[in-house]
């Protein structure tokens, strides 16, 4: 009984089978027929069009009034970026109109839609496989494990990439045509910057949701609990840190220089956990030259006022270096949520 | 009549093959409750091997560790010479498998669906077009090779299923639950395209079922699973033999002396009598027949029994087991066993795993002379090669 269990293993061992191991990048395949799918599927389309619809609108009444207030808004150099990030209400304070239209900018809107993005490619994208029973199926392939989650959470990113992409391409060409400005080279460097940030934000995102479609086995489940994240932080999640702070470090009538320090690094502590918050201030400080003193830490802010007047024009770098905290903050939220999606698949069990 | 006492009966297990499948002492516990218990099999190419037992004994889990998709507690296998934990991809590389409900991606056509096993299987695009289109026609399913599986029948998704599985050119095959929920000519169907294909291409098939009795036809040898622990091995015939050892079921008809039929009533008060006789029911299947049960040997004694009642015999056969009583009575003799050790079987049934059932002492002496030789007795000679 045991002599024929140990015959066929032992040549087995030596016998080299480097022609036949098929080549890394099994996740290129399940990337690819993933990405398919997206680029396929109803929901890309309908994203497509909600992304592009906010967009168009936003840009269009900002362009209907900037070119007639440049001069207010501050130096014409760079009015191409303020086509994404004035809102026409900025536009109607600044001119001291009343706001006929009380739509937000558009990245403010890509914002508050982006996470939609992350959660639509990937809240279903390991339990529909289980649902459908494609799972065993395509486990049994010579493919390596965390290869499909790669492969997913890649098609998912290039599905995201791209749908944002067209849709920044198409308004800034739109702009272009409306507005009559020709961007500089570092306005087009400041949005292809604030794309990669918005994608890596996006991909934490697409990370949470994948995590859900792990845990959750059934896709509804993913979705709601995705979703009511995303309406936590995005809505609420002002709110929350600001009722937060108010009660841990209440400002007295009238704040000492240490309490508004003391409430300040709270705020920003509170903030650096809130991926909506960061990528806000990452978004304003990339694309708008013009540092605001609002958005920034308090620590950035008093470095800004040791530097130089608030208002100062900053060129690309030293706005990359004053958000490079919050740029690195997203990273390793996104970063640190797919391990964890990625450790969950790895250590589930295949039957369902 | 008679049967001959041996069939060249090794043939589909050829000693000097090297098995494809082994599996020895493969163990798998989920915490305290024990899924697959000290199992050793072994399948050699060209075999169908039938891994049977109710829902819940451990099947897939067997089949999981042998794919190197779930890790065993302790025990090893060996899957086309590799260990399916060392070297997974190997192992897949060379495994056709269908799961149990096997799915497809619903958005995507047939070819579609089998293109993209063909990728992730490495196998270049033109050899998988062609190799995908004579699968399918094998199958059966060339006239909607280019529809969405979402319209696709359960029968037809199994039939895909096959046609996948096929499609890395495996030297094994796995097949979970072939037959599960489908109609009785779709089992006919499938189980008739894998007993084809196992034949073609002379590759080992292992599968697993619960529905004992559709895929008995196939097999040429089953394991009889029960609460993870094989409890019998041995060809259908033999594993039937050996239980029937303990039992027999005859089909009675009678007449009256002047040519009427029976009447139920008579014919089961003269039979009641007889010697060895156990019990005495209608034949559901037959009327004006019944199903006499009793020790070995008993049919000789039931025509004395007609005789002395004025009765003249006018059918008597005895009756073929069919593979789930058998294996209902296993399973129900395995449930009543108190707890043993581990690795002690019950050793009245199964053999050492290695050896057939067809050596235990005995079996062609115990054979009675009136059994007659039924189609499955020919089916099963005919697959052996």
């Amino acid at each position: 009984m045991s002599a024929p269990m140990a015959a066929p293993a032992e040549p087995e061992r030596g016998r080299p089978r480097s022609e036949t191991r098929p080549p890394s990048g099994g996740w290129r395949i399940v990337a690819a027929k993933e990405l398919a799918d997206h680029l396929g599927s109803t929901r890309f389309v309908v994203l497509f069009v909600v992304l592009g619809l906010a967009g168009a609108s936003a840009v269009y009444s900002v362009s209907q009034q900037i070119t007639s207030v440049a001069s207010g808004v501050g130096t014409t150099e760079s009015l191409f970026p303020l086509l994404f990030t004035l809102s026409a209400s900025d536009i109607a304070a600044a001119t001291q109109q009343a706001a006929n239209t009380p739509l937000p900018s558009f990245v403010a809107l890509i914002s508050l839609l982006a996470p939609l993005l992350g959660i639509a490619f990937g809240f279903d994208a390991v339990n529909r496989e289980r649902s459908d029973r494609t799972l065993p199926r395509l486990l049994a392939q010579p493919i390596y494990r965390d290869d499909v989650i790669n492969g997913k959470f890649a098609a998912g990113l290039a599905a995201i990439g791209t749908a944002l992409g067209a849709v920044l391409l198409i308004i800034a060409a739109w702009g272009v045509i409306q507005l009559g400005v020709v961007p500089t080279a570092e306005d087009v460097a400041r949005l292809a910057v604030w794309y990669v940030v918005a994608i890596v934000y996006i991909g934490f995102w697409l990370a949470l949701a994948t995590l859900c479609s792990v845990v959750m086995r059934r896709a509804a489940s993913s979705a709601l609990v995705a979703i009511s994240a995303w309406l936590v932080v995005s809505l609420f999640g002002g709110l929350l840190i600001s009722t937060v702070v108010g009660l841990l470090s209440p400002l007295s009538s009238t704040p000492t220089t240490a309490e508004v320090i003391a409430n300040g690094h709270l705020q920003d502590a509170l903030t650096r956990i809130s991926p909506d918050g960061m990528f806000q201030i990452a978004t304003q400080a990339i694309l708008d030259p013009h540092v605001t003193a609002g958005i920034l830490t308090i620590d950035q802010r008093v470095a800004v006022a040791q530097q130089g007047a608030p208002g100062s024009i900053l060129s690309l770098d030293q706005s990359l270096l004053v958000v490079g905290p919050q740029v690195l903050a997203i990273v390793a939220l996104s970063v640190v949520c797919f391990a964890l999606a990625y450790i969950a698949f790895m250590r589930q069990e295949v039957r369902a | 009549m008679a049967i001959e006492p041996s069939l060249p009966a090794e043939g589909g297990r050829d000693a000097t093959i090297e098995p494809v499948i082994e599996a020895r002492n493969l163990t798998k516990r989920y915490g305290v409750h024990v899924a697959v218990d000290d199992l050793s099999f072994e399948v050699r190419p060209g075999e169908v091997f039938g891994l049977l037992g109710p829902n819940g004994a451990g099947k897939t889990t067997t089949v999981l560790m042998l794919l190197g998709l779930t890790e065993p507690t302790s025990g090893e296998a060996r899957v086309v010479g590799v260990d399916p934990m060392r070297d997974p991809l190997e192992v897949k590389r060379h495994v056709g498998y269908m799961p149990d409900t096997v799915g497809f991606y619903d958005g995507l056509s047939a070819r579609e669906n089998l293109a993209y096993t063909g990728r992730l299987n490495r196998v270049p695009n033109a050899v998988a077009a062609t190799r995908i289109t004579d699968l399918l026609a094998q199958v059966g399913l060339s006239e909607v090779a280019g529809e969405k599986v979402d319209t696709f029948s359960r029968g037809m998704r199994q039939r895909l299923g096959v046609a996948d599985a096929l499609l890395k050119d495996p030297s094994v095959l796995i097949l979970d639950e072939p037959t599960a929920s489908l109609d009785p000519e779709g089992v006919v169907e499938l189980l008739a395209l894998i007993e084809r294909i196992a034949k073609e291409r002379r590759i080992a098939v292992l599968l697993s079922s619960h529905l004992l009795d559709q895929v008995q036809a196939i097999c040429q040898r089953v394991g009889i699973f029960y609460r993870g622990r094989l409890i019998a091995e041995g060809s259908v015939r033999d594993l039937a033999s050996e239980v029937s050892r303990t039992q027999d079921v005859v089909e009675v008809g009678a007449e009256e002396a002047d040519g009427r039929p029976a009447g139920i009533e008579i014919v089961t008060a003269s039979l009641r009598g007889a010697a060895g006789v156990a019990s005495v029911t209608p034949d559901a299947t037959a009327p004006g027949h019944v199903l006499v049960t009793g020790a070995p040997g008993i049919a000789g004694g039931l025509t004395m029994a007609l005789a002395s009642a004025g009765l003249r015999l006018t059918h008597l056969r005895a009756r073929e087991e069919r593979l789930d009583a058998i294996y209902a009575r296993l399973v129900h003799a395995a449930a009543e066993a108190p707890s043993e050790p581990a690795g002690v079987r019950q050793s009245s049934v199964t053999p050492a795993p290695r050896r057939s059932i067809r050596r235990a002492p005995g079996p062609a002496g115990r054979r009675r002379p009136e059994r007659t030789r039924d189609d499955r007795d020919d089916h099963d000679a005919g697959a052996r090669r």
